[in-house]
């Protein structure tokens, strides 16, 4: 990148395409160049500012300025006004208490550690992650640590697996270094699908070197020579923007033979999925690389000694890869100053909804659920109430809002038999009905339901039939009685996480929300639910 | 590009078979997988042709009949169902005159139902072909219609 008096970061992702950014880029650069800043001012293309629903967003560094809602003609005042005259164009700048100077302080009190690049630097130049000490980490590694070394380093940093369960990272990788065998591999799983999720997308496209650099510091732990990428077949720009990164560190020698002139080879391709939520389960998305239909596999064995055809196999998260680099630049001992004592480091989270600045957040582990709303979601929009929230995905838990203090890491959500999940709020005020809710809900298991296990195929059918006799006012109190018997048998009896995990939102739903199932079970009508539940019938 | 060149980008080995499916369907107009293409990469990446069969069947981004040459996927998880995919859904129902899997008469269009497309800040959230089409409203999801309408 050449020295410029003035960069402007636009963020550049799917949400961003839609609001019209092209158009955007093309003014703003057309208004820079008529104003004969071309040399002074720099325009680069970014992933995720971290503002969701907003339109399009822009930064301006040095200043530390953020826009978003910017539309053509705004561009062009931006030009003139901000880059041409100095003057930042209040009307468009995010609603912040105090002038901001880097993305932490845009939507609050954030600690960016997994996102620390997005939307800082060019995700499609290698040159912008080198020189905010990208590949650093895999430096050290290779030239100063021993494998065991390296793993070591990650277990005293307590990371654990993002993906949901919260194994601790450190303790998969040694498994797989000491299973036997020469062939290993690197999975990154990368198949985002839980709905209210997209923080692996926007790591994808906002920093996809670090992922590179993550997985080669894993692959140098475990002693695999091959990695995969598994994206989500519908993450268009995610996969072009790995794809262009695994390139472009290739022909660095950060991906090949003998990486930094050391005996370390290794290398990484991408393989798009084709639509299955459940071929995020580690064994379901193993079957769908070897070819086969995602069914999970019975474990044991784990993929930890029986993975991709049938060798020993790391399966991790792309925001559980995405904490690596920085474990190894900074040290376990920094790491473990952040979150809690039993989930060091910091967590990823989505929160949408019925908020104002609905978007992606990045805070330390332990961080009550209160502050993430409304500190950082900035509340609910004005004169709304909150009713409840939907924490950790579909498979996630219904909480009502006496719940708003509990803190977000793995174990205090344990103690009150919610999950962390994939990190997605769902924020509902008080036009939400919660009945309605869980219907949405249990359709979108019935359609991803995988269909090999009994208990979960019939399971998840049954669950929408009742629920749509109860939202049709058709029901009796029975029907509440019989769903919780049925997703009990579900979580005792099914083959793998996703059947077992429908009792989750079902039962809290029920517990935090009783008298509204009662009303519906009494055949009380509800506006909500004769709207949506015939027309999505059938609806995954 | 013809399926021999699309197909022989891919080393023969299995977990490159989805990758070489997504290929041959969207070379097709008609946005589907034809019997030849299954028996051409069931041969590529040695797998029978009854598995490749099997797995095609398994994803919902595959189809095994002709389908539009726009494939319009509406989200309806509980997010943009809370941003009110349903009426969404009623207005491309009444629109397009299909029920959901269904392929409008002329070809134009197929609509479908997706799980969450990651970009729920805008709920709610389809999209058509590669292109993203958030914040819906029934009147805005009469504009798209009209707009690819319009391009054919």
């Amino acid at each position: 990148m050449k020295i410029a008096r003035a960069h402007v970061l636009v963020g550049v992702d799917d949400e961003a395409r839609l609001a019209g950014v092209d158009e955007v880029l093309a003014v703003l650069r057309g208004a820079i160049a008529e104003l004969g800043l071309e040399g002074e001012v720099q325009v680069v293309e970014t992933g995720t500012l971290g503002v969701s629903g907003r339109g399009v967003a822009m930064a301006v560094y040095p200043d530390g300025v953020y826009y978003a809602g910017v539309t053509p003609a705004d561009a062009r005042t931006i030009a003139e006004e901000h880059l041409w005259k100095g003057r930042p164009v209040e009307r468009l700048r995010l609603p912040t208490a105090a002038p901001v100077a880097r993305p932490a302080e845009v939507l609050g009190r954030q600690v960016r550690v997994v996102l620390a690049n997005c939307g800082i630097i060019d995700p499609e130049e290698i040159e912008e992650y080198i020189a905010v000490g990208g590949y650093e980490a895999l430096g050290r590694a290779l030239t100063q640590m021993t494998p065991e070394q390296v793993i070591d380093e990650v277990k005293r940093a307590g990371l654990r697996g993002r993906g949901g369960a919260g194994f601790p990272t450190g303790v998969k990788w040694s498994a797989v270094r000491l299973a036997p065998g020469p062939e290993k591999y690197v999975i990154c799983n990368a198949d985002e699908g839980e709905p209210g999720t997209f923080k692996d997308r926007l790591i994808l496209e906002g920093d996809p070197h670090k992922l590179i650099e993550a997985m080669a510091i894993a692959a140098y732990a475990v002693g695999a020579r091959t990695g995969i990428v598994y994206v989500r077949g519908e993450y268009k720009l995610s996969i072009a923007r790995i794809s262009r990164a695994i390139a472009q560190a290739r022909e660095y020698g950060l991906l090949g033979p003998r990486i930094l002139d050391t005996a370390f080879s290794f290398d990484v391709e991408v393989r798009p999925g084709a639509g299955a939520y459940v071929c995020g389960e580690e064994t379901a998305l193993i079957e769908s690389l070897e070819g086969e239909r995602g069914w999970p596999r019975i474990r044991p064995p784990y993929p930890v000694t029986h993975g991709l055809w049938g060798k020993p196999t790391v399966v991790n998260n792309v925001e559980t890869l995405a904490n690596v680099p920085e474990i190894l630049r900074r040290g376990a001992a920094w790491y473990r100053t952040l979150g809690t004592p039993t989930c060091p480091g910091t967590k990823v989270y989505t929160i949408l909804g019925h908020v104002r600045f609905p978007g992606l957040v990045e805070v330390p582990m332990g961080t009550p659920l209160r502050t993430l709303i409304y500190e950082l979601g900035g509340g609910l929009p004005e004169g709304r109430e909150l009713k409840g929230l939907l924490i950790g995905g579909a498979a996630g838990a219904f909480l009502p809002p006496e719940a708003l203090d509990v803190r977000m890491d793995f174990d205090s959500l344990a103690e009150r038999a919610a999950v962390l999940g994939s990190g997605a709020i769902l924020v509902m005020d008080e036009t939400t009905c919660m009945v309605d809710m869980l219907g949405s809900v249990l359709r979108f298991f019935r359609h991803e339901s995988c269909g090999q296990c009994v208990p979960c195929r019939t399971g998840t059918d049954a669950l929408v039939r009742l629920m749509g006799a109860l939202q049709a006012g058709e029901g009796d109190e029975r029907i509440l009685s019989q769903m919780v018997e049925i997703v009990d048998a579900m979580r005792l009896a099914s083959l793998c996480p996703l059947g077992q995990s429908v009792a989750l939102p079902v039962r809290t739903a029920m517990d935090g929300f009783r008298d509204e199932f009662l009303a519906h079970a009494r055949g009380s009508p509800c506006p909500r639910c004769r709207a949506s539940a015939h027309p999505c019938e059938g609806a995954p | 590009m013809d399926k021999e060149t699309i197909i022989g980008r891919y080393p023969r080995s299995r977990d490159c078979l989805l990758s070489i499916l997504h290929d041959l369907q969207e070379a097709n107009p008609e946005n589907y997988l034809t019997e030849g293409d299954l028996a051409l990469a069931a041969a590529h990446v040695g797998l029978p042709l009854a598995a490749v069969h099997d797995a095609v069947t398994f994803y919902s981004m595959f189809s095994l009949r002709p389908r539009g040459r726009h494939i319009i996927r509406l989200c309806a998880s509980p997010n943009c169902h809370l941003a009110g995919a349903w009426s969404a859904l009623a207005e491309l129902r009444t629109l397009l005159g299909v029920d959901v899997g269904g392929t409008t008469p002329d070809g134009l269009f197929t609509l479908e139902l997706t799980s969450c497309l990651g970009v729920c800040g805008v709920a709610p959230v389809m999209m058509v072909d590669d292109e993203v089409v958030g914040n819906l409203t029934p009147d805005k999801v009469r504009q798209t219609i009209a707009r690819y309408r319009g391009v054919g």
